[in-house]
């Protein structure tokens, strides 16, 4: 199925052409264009992956092809999309009436979302939502309607289907709404499904499944679909053709492997040098900086250079932590008596050297920001210890506490919520300085804020700014600056680099690893990325259900995987490689959860040591299918 | 469930204990009913005064008369007004069903017009339908309700003729009183309605919904509205208090033979037991209707549901 030859040819006319198609946004007279003048085919049973970043247009193409954006006011200012929804029958669904486009969603053309906490409405149960499809444009009654929706979420492989029907969204972990929301998508059997982001939110072995069920149920039905994503491995799993957007415009098209083996457009050679690609470090003991290609100006510019990361030094630890325990209470009685227990950390141990970057992965739910946010003092420990350069850290004084607060730095996820916006970021990064007493001197505060500004690549200038006059990425240089502010010994960056556009992100991963040789900073690198773990750490800790169940040098944990939940999740990564084999292998199950009855403790996981330095938990047989 | 009820019927019990508390407490403290009931006539003593308050029960302490009055609560007796003699459970019964009547009728009434306008508002965001709505909505709060009735009933019974000014004769007699209320009421519910709206149809499951081919009606009624319930709900429960003390006055104006009339007048006479009677009743009712929406939350929001 991986060659292209395979699927239905092309001597078809297309099943959607788009043409010149241009949205605006905004009043007309100071209209912002988001898409301008983009064609393209999509032809039957076929995958068209569009591809860009963030401001790229992609997402309001899809929504512009069904006229969604009617509803986000923006407005088609131009082309046609002719979609042939008959041989006899081909409609330029730009001047299509309201009822025709209401014929036609759901029933000839359908898509899935990005959000699958948010896709499905809280109040109506899951056959409800599924059943209404089918009742508006089948016609079918209440019954026959219930019947097919059960068959629906058999077909997405979702067990217990009877009983699924009658239940809530809530109810349901984000694959499983995923799942229910293709379920709604195919109800009428669409020509055409368009998916947006349809796995971003999801964890990458539940990502896999996803991505499995769109493909095996596409080439059952025939569907084509339009895949919209920022993901080059996703593309290269899923697609036969690629359209590439930038800035409204469309850059690039070919087939998949044409796209990944030749690029033409400036852009797209950026794009690919800036994806992460599981694997390149092979043979590699040490992570390493490489050059990224970013756009200046429409002009492709080198940035950065090659640079093996021997930072670390292994003499001494900074951080010790001993069987870490975190556990949250919830569920009570009428009588206020804890009936659960989220286990969100169980007896975990690493140490972190100077100068070394420890990744902490796992899925939803494994508690590795748990771990951090302890380590950070938001949340007290349940038991274990944390020794800080030597010091326990319960035995500390309160002063001693604060002075760790200054040492050990954090960098958030969401670098737009992480940054007051009602301040200058010059403000928030000399808060730091002023809350720890580091400067005294006013003029040298502001010094020191735009020496960190410089070192994290912005301008010192920039101080006066506030947040929202930054990109994503300048925010999140200034978040970095704001922690290298008390000069910290170790930053833990959670999932610090996740929302990013893949081209930014590969700049600050760069900057952390530079940073990191200048200061002899300790990360401890909480994700569930495998590629960008790859690239910057050191050593690896693979988390599942609270607990360590493989932890090593990188080249260890990657090369020789032990535990099959290591294994599982080295294998779910989407590979940016149309050339490889596309993913057989069938990951099912999703991840059980951590909230456990009192007095129901988990097991905790023996380990072994299978080379040195490369720890694994014991798997008891009966756990090797379950994990 | 049931144990969710039966907490918020035992803070019910304490909330009720301590309205009736302030209530026969702060009366207390604002005249002698005795010299009321002497209409401040020339030739009263002392001793006759005396001997009112003895008949009334009044030379006890606070504390037995409270709980005496407690004690009459459990088995349905108001006691009887100062005035008359008339027992006071009567004329709670006669009151209180033309209050609950105009109560309810009002707040039909701002429903049925404040979902309808706040959906439409907020569907036509910034455009002109938005702006007459919101500002119609500003003029209405501006509005003291007092005034808003008799301006009514100078258009309306006056100038027009076409209803009676007063009393409760028949279906006509509900329009304006219903209308003050409800005016008033719909002014604040329109805005509630259109942010909660606003909020909800920006949500991912709408496009959704919309990308499923529903018409409008159905997205916007089946798929928002209810999702939007939630802030609504919760209001019209605080609503409800201020509804009961806006309709004192407008049965005032409207001369409606309810609990505000009645309220109204035991105040002017010092009528400890109606005045301790209807408060209490209002206040159990105002706390009844919390507790429904407490239940209405669950049966709105799955979510909530199974908490």
């Amino acid at each position: 199925m991986s060659d292209t030859a395979a699927k239905p040819a092309s001597v078809h006319a297309p099943l959607l052409s788009v043409r010149s198609l241009s949205v605006e946004f905004g009043s007309r007279d100071s209209a912002f264009r988001a898409v301008k003048e983009v064609s393209f085919d999509v032809m039957p049973g076929r995958t068209l992956a569009v591809v860009g970043e963030s401001g790229s247009g992609k997402s309001v193409t899809s929504l512009a092809i069904m006229r969604l954006t009617d509803y986000t006011g923006g407005r088609i200012a131009g082309g046609e999309v002719l979609f042939r929804r008959s041989e006899q029958e081909t409609l330029d669904l730009v001047k299509a009436s309201d009822s025709t486009l209401r014929e036609i969603r759901g029933n000839d053309i359908a898509m899935i979302f990005q959000e699958p906490m948010t896709s499905l409405n809280p109040v109506f149960t899951i056959g409800n939502q599924i059943s209404e499809t089918l009742t508006l444009h089948e016609g079918l009654n209440a019954r026959d309607a219930r019947l097919r929706a059960k068959e629906l979420l058999q077909k997405v492989r979702l067990p217990d289907a009877d009983k699924l029907l009658d239940r809530y969204p809530h109810q349901l972990s984000g694959g499983m709404r995923q799942r229910v929301m293709i379920a709604m998508a195919l109800a009428c059997n669409p020509k055409l499904l368009i998916a947006d982001e349809p796995t971003t939110a999801l964890d990458v072995t539940i990502q896999a499944q996803i991505l499995n069920i769109i493909r095996d149920l596409q080439q059952e039905m025939g569907t084509a679909v339009i895949f919209i994503t920022h993901d080059m491995g996703v593309v290269a799993e899923m697609a036969d053709d690629v359209v590439v957007m930038w800035k409204g415009d469309k850059v690039e098209q070919g087939p998949v492997r044409e796209i990944f083996a030749a690029p033409q457009h400036p852009y797209t050679r950026a794009l690919l040098s800036a994806v992460p690609r599981l694997g390149s470090l092979k043979g590699q003991p040490l992570p390493k900086r490489t050059p990224v290609i970013v756009m200046d100006g429409g002009v492709p510019k080198q940035v950065g250079e090659t640079h093996v990361q021997n930072t670390a030094d292994y003499a001494k630890p900074i951080l010790q932590v001993d069987k870490l325990t975190t556990r949250f209470d919830v569920g009570k009685t009428f009588f206020g008596r804890v009936t659960h227990r989220v286990h969100a950390v169980e007896e975990v141990s690493f140490d972190i050297y100077p100068g070394e970057t420890l990744a902490l992965v796992g899925e939803s739910g494994s508690g590795k920001s748990t771990i951090g946010r302890t380590l950070q003092q938001l949340i007290e420990p349940t038991g274990g210890t944390v020794r800080f350069d030597g010091r326990d850290m319960a035995a500390m004084s309160q002063g001693e506490r604060r002075r760790l607060r200054q040492e050990i730095q954090y960098i958030f996820q969401d670098p737009f919520a992480s940054l007051d916006p009602r301040h200058t970021v010059g403000y928030s990064i000399a808060e730091p300085i002023i809350v720890h007493g580091l400067i005294k001197d006013r003029k040298a505060i502001d010094r020191r804020v735009q020496e960190l500004l410089e070192q994290v690549g912005l301008q010192p200038q920039h101080a006066k700014r506030y947040p929202h006059e930054f990109s994503g990425g300048q925010r999140q240089r200034v978040c970095i600056a704001r922690a290298l502010a008390s000069d910290p010994k170790l930053i833990i960056a959670d999932e610090s680099v996740s929302a990013l556009d893949v081209s930014i992100q590969a700049q600050i991963v760069n900057l952390l690893m530079e940073l990191q040789e200048r200061r002899r900073l300790s990360y401890l690198f909480i994700t569930h990325d495998m590629a960008v773990v790859e690239k910057i750490s050191h050593r690896v800790a693979v988390m599942y259900l609270g607990q360590i169940v493989e932890i090593g040098t990188r080249q260890a944990v990657f090369e020789n995987p032990q535990h099959s939940y290591t294994r599982k999740l080295l294998s779910a990564v989407p590979i940016a490689d149309p050339q490889r084999e596309r993913a057989e292998t069938r990951i099912e199950g999703e991840i059980p959860s951590p909230v456990r009855p009192v007095g129901q403790e988990p097991a905790i996981h023996r380990m072994r040591e299978v080379e040195p330095g490369h720890w694994v938990a014991i798997e008891a047989d009966q756990l090797r299918g379950a994990a | 469930m049931a144990g969710f009820i039966l907490k918020r019927l035992l803070q019910a019990i304490f909330v009720v204990l301590a309205v009736t508390l302030i209530v026969s407490f702060a009366i207390r403290l604002s005249g002698d009913p005795a010299v009321m009931l002497m209409g401040g006539g020339g030739n009263v003593t002392e001793q006759d005064l005396q001997n009112i308050r003895q008949a009334l029960g009044l030379e006890r302490p606070f504390y037995v008369q409270y709980l005496s009055f407690l004690q009459g609560i459990l088995v349905g007796d108001f006691g009887r007004s100062f005035m008359g003699g008339t027992p006071v459970s009567t004329l709670i019964a006669h009151a209180l069903p033309s209050t609950l009547l105009l109560a309810f009728t009002s707040l039909l009434v701002s429903i049925a017009l404040s979902v309808p306008l706040g959906v439409y508002a907020a569907v036509n965001r910034g455009r002109w339908p938005d702006q007459l709505i919101r500002i119609l909505s500003l003029v209405g709060l501006s509005f003291p309700n007092f005034w808003l009735a008799i301006m009514m009933v100078l258009l309306f019974s006056i100038v027009l003729g076409i209803l009676p000014p007063s009393g409760m004769e028949g279906p006509e007699s509900f329009v304006m009183p219903a209308l003050t209320m409800a005016i008033i009421l719909t002014a604040t519910n329109v805005r509630l309605v259109r942010t909660s709206m606003l909020e909800t149809l920006s949500q991912q499951y709408i496009m959704v919904a919309r990308s499923k081919g529903l018409a409008d009606r159905v997205v916007l009624y089946k798929h928002a509205l209810r999702n939007s319930a939630i802030p609504l709900v919760t209001y019209i429960g605080l609503q409800f208090g201020s509804l009961i003390g806006g309709i004192v006055i407008v049965e005032r104006v409207f001369n409606w033979p309810g609990m505000g009339t009645l309220a109204f007048d035991a105040i002017s006479g010092r009528d400890y037991p109606v005045l301790q009677g209807t408060i209490t009743v209002l206040a159990l009712f105002i706390v009844l209707i919390n507790l429904l929406v407490d239940i209405a939350y669950g049966l709105i929001d799955p979510r909530i549901r199974t908490e």
